[in-house]
């Protein structure tokens, strides 16, 4: 059977979608709500999936504490990041936030001896012992396949990780609704006018760029799990750009959008992959990848020039400035 | 030592320097931060390369028409991308994330066109400049003594012609200058010429000075370019010369081991914005940029 009509190939994109959208919805939060050009989010996924196999492997957590430990260290690293940051201009904010990703990845690529280096996780516990974070994962997907009879690992993936994002999707959805919520649009919208209201600005800030990067961890954690294995490369900037072009694609300021953004990337990014019509079919498979990400810019770029809003975004509420 | 740790500093701070303030000071008249400006970079190294090493130019003239290849492509962009997304009324936001799809697709088409492998100039490896204590190699030279040049220039051409002083103008206030006669989009044009010609320079003179480089690097050189650029006040064309020239040095020093053991040279990058987010704490408008407008 052809990779493109196998069952188990579009589970596997459909999983990378859930992750993506996972990642997405902080974007979403920060910006879409709140108002805040956060593009090192990346940062956040790295310390998710970073901090829960360092303390699985190296402190001997068990995976289950683990992984909620390590959802709440993102979370105080965005605050951390927002206390040194918030109070700059939304210009200075952004590239700080690139900056600031990009120290991440420098510290995991370079501190061997807490991350294992370039080489990835596999190095964790030393070069040559060849780590695992994931064995009670393994066992709570086999366990998952049996009682839900799935044949597949990445069917059983892919219930997992939408189950999670459709729970957390459901929630942004809610918290959006309460006052809480409407003070983060007023301060998208006018962020004096909300402080001249008496409220803390500062602080709702703060709270977003926390629950966003917590969000971010999430993702993370999937990424790990999903791909048992993971190197600082995984986490590139470049990552960070999918994730607010999936924003932008499913349209800003809403939180349904991002798993219509995601859906629609996650063909674009998997499905370019079976363009065998000219002019694809004049590159090799390793040309064809720049080919796909050249196809990604072009969709950024004509997203900006013909429909700013989105799918499902409304032009009148949010056109980004 | 540390003489020498200094001129390696000037030599890579030279680059950044010249890179930053085509940075600077296109964000100064479109408030565009634009992250395509490393790939525009790369763009001018690569057209160097095919021009000196298939085309069998010696590396004086493939460099300058590399430049020039540069420029215009800023201006190409100017007409089909960036003067429709302004008239669609875009702003920072949009404009931003239009130059990061513009960076990808660059960047891509280079990968693409020149492949993967690490390329050199045909020039001489082993050449070694002597001064005293200190130790240049043939590229760092050429980008001292060439960067230090071209920044003089664009300082006499900011501050005493007719075209430096309407770029500064629409700058400041562009709805001003506009009524004072000034024709704007002709200053936005022009705006981008340097600023490509600054970037091809730049791409041109890195690349020399890490002898190889693959399609990758400009984008590992953007994040210090923006330091640079934020350091000296966004918009701020001497600051980001003085903001570039600053970073190169204090990365190349904090490597210096007199000064508590250094810095593990990996993280010279760190350096470079570890002394960005200290600076901003304490003058959160950059060394020389406004303070915050209502």
């Amino acid at each position: 059977m052809s990779t493109i009509a196998s069952a188990d190939f579009w589970a596997f994109v459909g999983v990378v979608a859930g992750i993506y959208t996972i990642l997405a919805l902080g974007i979403q939060l920060e910006f879409g709500f709140a108002g805040l050009l956060n593009f090192g989010h990346v940062a956040f996924m790295a310390i998710g999936a970073y901090t829960m196999a360092i303390l699985v492997v190296k402190s001997g957590l068990s995976m289950w504490l683990a992984a909620p430990l390590a959802i709440l260290v993102s979370a105080a690293a965005g605050a951390l990041l927002g206390l040194l940051t918030l109070r700059l201009r939304a210009d200075y904010f952004a590239i700080v936030t690139i900056a600031f990703s990009e120290i991440v990845r420098y510290v995991a690529t370079n501190e061997d001896r807490l991350t294992g280096g370039s080489q990835g996780t596999i190095n964790l516990s030393g070069i040559g012992e060849a780590a695992q974070y994931n064995d009670s994962w393994e066992q709570f997907r086999t366990w998952l396949q049996g009682s839900l009879h799935i044949n597949s690992k990445d069917v059983a993936m892919l219930v997992v990780v939408w189950a999670v994002a459709l729970l957390l999707l459901a929630a942004v959805a809610a918290a959006i609704r309460t006052p809480w919520g409407r003070v983060l649009k007023a301060i998208r919208e006018d962020e004096d006018a909300a402080a001249a209201l008496g409220k803390n600005v500062f602080a709702y800030k703060l709270q977003a760029l926390a629950i966003g990067s917590a969000l971010g961890g999430i993702a993370g954690l999937f990424y790990a799990w999903q791909f048992s294995f993971f190197s600082p490369n995984d986490f590139a900037p470049l990552l960070t750009f999918f994730a607010w072009m999936i924003v932008i694609l499913g349209g800003l300021g809403r939180t349904w959008s991002v798993p219509v953004g995601a859906a629609v990337f996650g063909l674009i990014f998997a499905g370019s992959r079976f363009f065998d019509f000219a002019p694809f079919s004049y590159f090799d498979s390793a040309e064809r990848a720049y080919v796909r990400l050249m196809l990604i810019g072009l969709v950024i770029v004509a997203l900006v020039l013909f429909r700013p809003q989105g799918i499902l975004g409304k032009r009148d509420e949010m056109v980004f400035e | 030592m540390f003489l020498q740790l200094l001129a390696n500093g000037i030599a890579t701070g030279s680059v950044i320097a010249l890179a930053a303030v085509g940075v600077s000071l296109v964000y100064g008249i479109l408030r565009l931060v634009n992250f395509a400006h490393g790939d525009f970079m790369v763009f001018g190294a690569f057209v160097a390369v095919w021009l000196n090493v298939n085309v069998g130019l010696s590396i004086l003239p493939a460099a300058v028409l590399a430049t020039a290849a540069t420029a215009a492509l800023s201006l190409l962009l100017e007409g089909i991308l960036w003067r429709p997304l302004r008239r669609r009324g875009a702003r920072f936001m949009g404009l931003f994330l239009a130059s990061i799809g513009l960076a990808l697709i660059l960047r891509q088409a280079i990968f693409l066109v020149a492949g993967p492998q690490p390329r050199s100039y045909l020039v001489d490896p082993y050449k070694v400049y002597v001064l005293g204590d200190i130790r240049l190699s043939g590229g760092q030279g050429t980008a001292i003594v060439v960067g230090a040049a071209a920044i003089v220039v664009v300082g006499l051409l900011l501050g005493l012609t007719t075209a430096g002083r309407t770029m500064r103008a629409v700058a400041d206030d562009q709805a001003l200058a506009a009524v004072a006669g000034v024709n704007t989009g002709r200053v936005i044009a022009f705006t981008w010429v340097v600023s490509g010609l600054l970037a091809g320079l730049a791409g041109v003179l890195a690349a020399l000075v890490q002898s190889s480089f693959d399609p990758n690097f400009g984008f590992s050189l953007l994040l210090p370019v923006f330091a640079a650029v934020v350091l000296g006040g966004i918009g701020s064309a001497y600051g980001a010369l003085l903001g570039g020239l600053f970073l190169g040095i204090v990365t190349e020093l904090s490597t210096w081991s007199s000064l508590a053991g250094g810095v593990n040279p990996v993280y010279k990058p760190v350096v470079a914005f570890a002394v960005l987010i200290a600076a901003l704490l304490v003058r959160p408008q950059g060394l020389l940029g406004r303070a915050r407008l209502a």
